[in-house]
C-alpha cells in the first residue's frame, strides 16, 4: 500500500510460549485514526509497541514511512512518534513545562523556544499555560492526561501512538478530551493508531476501526462498516456494548 | 576522676581521635557510595546479577566485625596500615544497604513513567540519570544514613586492631575499669551518629518526590 504510514506484514509475537499476535496484516494510511479495538489480552497494545520498538516482534515486519523499524535508529524511531499512555507517565520531578519540553532539550533547543513551544501546546490540549510551573500530583487526572498528550505532541511527530490514553478518565472527562482529541486532530492531521476497548471511543473517533481478537484481525473498516457487519464476533461486541449513539462522520 | 574533669583535661585527645573517628567514616563511606551505588544500578538492570551480588554483601554483613579486621590482615598493602584496614571492612559493611536501597529505589520507580520515558524516545543513560536515579534519591539516601549510621558505631571497634577513632577511649576506659573514659568515647560517638542520622534524614525528606498517589 503506497500511502501506508504505518504496516504490519504478517506480525507474529510471541511471549514466553503464548502466541499473541498471529499474522497481522494492517496498514495505517496517512492523516487517519485507525482504532485497535480488542478485548484484554486481544493483542491490541501488544501491536502499539512493536511500532515504536518498545517490544521486539516474533516474525512477519513492521514499518514505518516504507522502512522496517528495526532499519531505524531505535532513538530516532521513537522521537518521530508521540506516545500517550493510560497511566501518562508524567515525570513526577518535572514541572507540566520540563515534562513537556524534555525531549525538545535533549533535541537542543534553547530555553525560550521550549518555553514558548509548551505554551502553544498547552493552550492547543485546552489548558491554562499558567499550568506550566505546576507539577504533575498537583493536576487533575483530565489535566495530567491533557499534559500527556501536549507531551507526546512536542517536538510534532507525524505519527501518534495513543494506548487507552483516556481510559482512566470519568465518563464526562473521557468525552470531553474525546471531543477535543478529534478536532486537535482535524488541525493537525497526524497518523494515530488508538487502542482501546471501548467501542463508544471507537465509533466516536476512529477513521477505521481494527477488531483484534486473540491476536488475530477479525474486521476491518469505517464505523459505519462496523456496525453493519455481520461478523458473529463483531455483532458479539456490539451487543456487549449497548446502543451506540455517537459515531464518527454521522451527524 | 569524674567524666568533666577527664573531658576537659584530655579535650585535645578526645578532639583528635573525633577526627580521626570522622576520617575513617568518611572515606569508608565515600569508597562506599562509590562501589555500592554503580552495583545498585548494575543489578537493576541485570536481573541476572542480582542475586549473587545481594548475596554477596549479606554474607558480609554477616561476618563480626573483630574476624573481618583479622580476615583483611594478611591483604598487601591494606595490611601495612591499621587505618585501612579499618576504612576497608568498613566499606565493606556499608555496601549492603547500598546496593539494596539502590536497587530498590530504581526499580521502585513507576512503570508508566518508564515507559513513557522509553518510548518518547530517551536512550537508556538519559533514562538513568534524568528519570530514574533523581526518583530514586530519597531512597538511595536513605540507604547511605543507615551505612554511615552503622560505620559510627562500626568504627569503634577499629580501635581493636589499632586504627584509633573513638573507640580508642572505649578500650582504654573499658581496661581501667573507668566509665569516665568510656563515656568520654561513646559520647562523642553517640552524638555523631545523631548528627549524621539528622542531617541525612533532612536530606532524605527534600528528595522525596510529592505524589498524590
Amino acid at each position: 500500500m503506497p500511502d501506508a504510514v504505518i504496516e504490519f506484514r504478517d506480525v507474529e509475537y510471541q511471549s514466553s510460549g503464548r502466541k499473541v499476535l498471529r499474522g497481522l496484516n494492517l496498514a495505517i494510511r496517512r492523516g487517519e485514526i485507525l482504532v485497535l479495538l480488542g478485548r484484554s489480552g486481544s493483542g491490541k497494545t501488544t501491536a502499539l509497541k512493536l511500532v515504536n520498538r518498545l517490544l521486539t516482534l516474533s516474525g512477519g515486519e513492521v514499518r514505518v514511512e516504507g522502512r522496517d523499524v528495526t532499519e531505524w535508529d531505535v532513538i530516532n524511531l521513537r522521537r518521530h512518534i508521540g506516545y500517550a499512555i493510560q497511566d501518562v507517565g508524567l515525570f513526577p520531578h518535572y514541572t507540566v513545562q520540563r515534562n513537556i519540553g524534555l525531549i525538545l532539550s535533549l533535541e537542543r533547543w534553547d530555553k525560550q523556544e521550549i518555553h514558548a513551544r509548551a505554551q502553544e501546546l498547552l493552550r492547543l490540549v485546552g489548558l491554562n499555560p499558567e499550568l506550566s510551573s505546576r507539577y504533575p500530583h498537583q493536576l487533575s487526572g483530565g489535566q495530567r492526561q491533557r499534559v500527556g498528550v501536549a507531551r507526546a505532541l512536542a517536538a510534532d511527530p507525524p505519527i501518534l501512538l495513543m494506548d487507552e490514553p483516556f481510559g482512566a478518565l470519568d465518563p464526562l472527562t473521557r468525552a470531553d478530551l474525546q471531543r477535543e482529541f478529534l478536532s486537535l486532530q482535524q488541525k493537525l492531521q497526524k497518523t494515530v493508531l488508538f487502542v482501546t476497548h471501548d467501542l463508544h471511543e471507537a465509533l466516536r473517533l476512529g477513521s477505521r476501526i481494527a477488531l483484534l481478537e486473540h491476536g488475530r484481525l477479525v474486521s476491518l473498516g469505517s464505523p459505519q462498516d462496523f456496525l453493519s457487519s455481520s461478523d458473529p464476533l463483531v455483532m458479539k461486541y456490539i451487543e456487549a456494548f449497548g446502543p451506540v449513539e455517537h459515531v464518527r462522520g454521522n451527524k | 576522676m569524674n567524666f568533666w574533669n577527664f573531658v576537659a583535661q584530655n579535650r585535645g585527645e578526645i578532639a583528635d581521635l573525633t577526627l580521626e573517628h570522622l576520617w575513617m567514616v568518611g572515606i569508608s563511606t565515600l569508597l562506599a557510595l562509590a562501589v555500592g551505588i554503580p552495583l545498585g544500578i548494575l543489578i537493576s538492570r541485570r536481573p541476572a546479577l542480582r542475586k549473587p551480588v545481594i548475596a554477596t554483601a549479606n554474607i558480609i554483613q554477616t561476618i563480626p566485625s573483630l574476624a573481618l579486621f583479622g580476615f583483611l590482615l594478611p591483604a598487601p598493602w591494606i595490611g601495612e596500615r591499621a587505618t585501612r584496614l579499618a576504612i576497608l571492612a568498613l566499606m565493606l559493611y556499608a555496601l549492603l544497604p547500598l546496593i539494596r536501597n539502590t536497587y530498590a529505589g530504581i526499580t521502585g520507580v513507576d512503570r508508566g513513567v518508564i515507559l513513557a520515558a522509553r518510548g518518547m524516545g530517551l536512550t537508556e543513560s538519559q533514562l538513568l540519570f534524568k528519570v530514574q536515579l533523581p526518583l530514586a534519591a530519597s531512597v538511595i539516601l536513605a540507604g547511605v544514613r543507615v551505612a554511615i549510621v552503622i560505620s559510627i558505631g562500626l568504627a569503634t571497634i577499629a580501635a581493636a586492631i589499632g586504627a584509633g577513632g573513638l573507640g580508642e577511649l572505649i578500650f582504654r576506659g573499658l581496661a581501667m575499669v573507668n566509665n569516665s573514659v568510656i563515656l568520654a568515647g561513646a559520647i562523642p560517638a553517640a552524638l555523631m551518629a545523631l548528627a549524621a542520622d539528622t542531617l541525612l534524614g533532612w536530606l532524605e525528606k527534600r528528595f522525596t518526590p510529592q505524589h498524590v498517589d
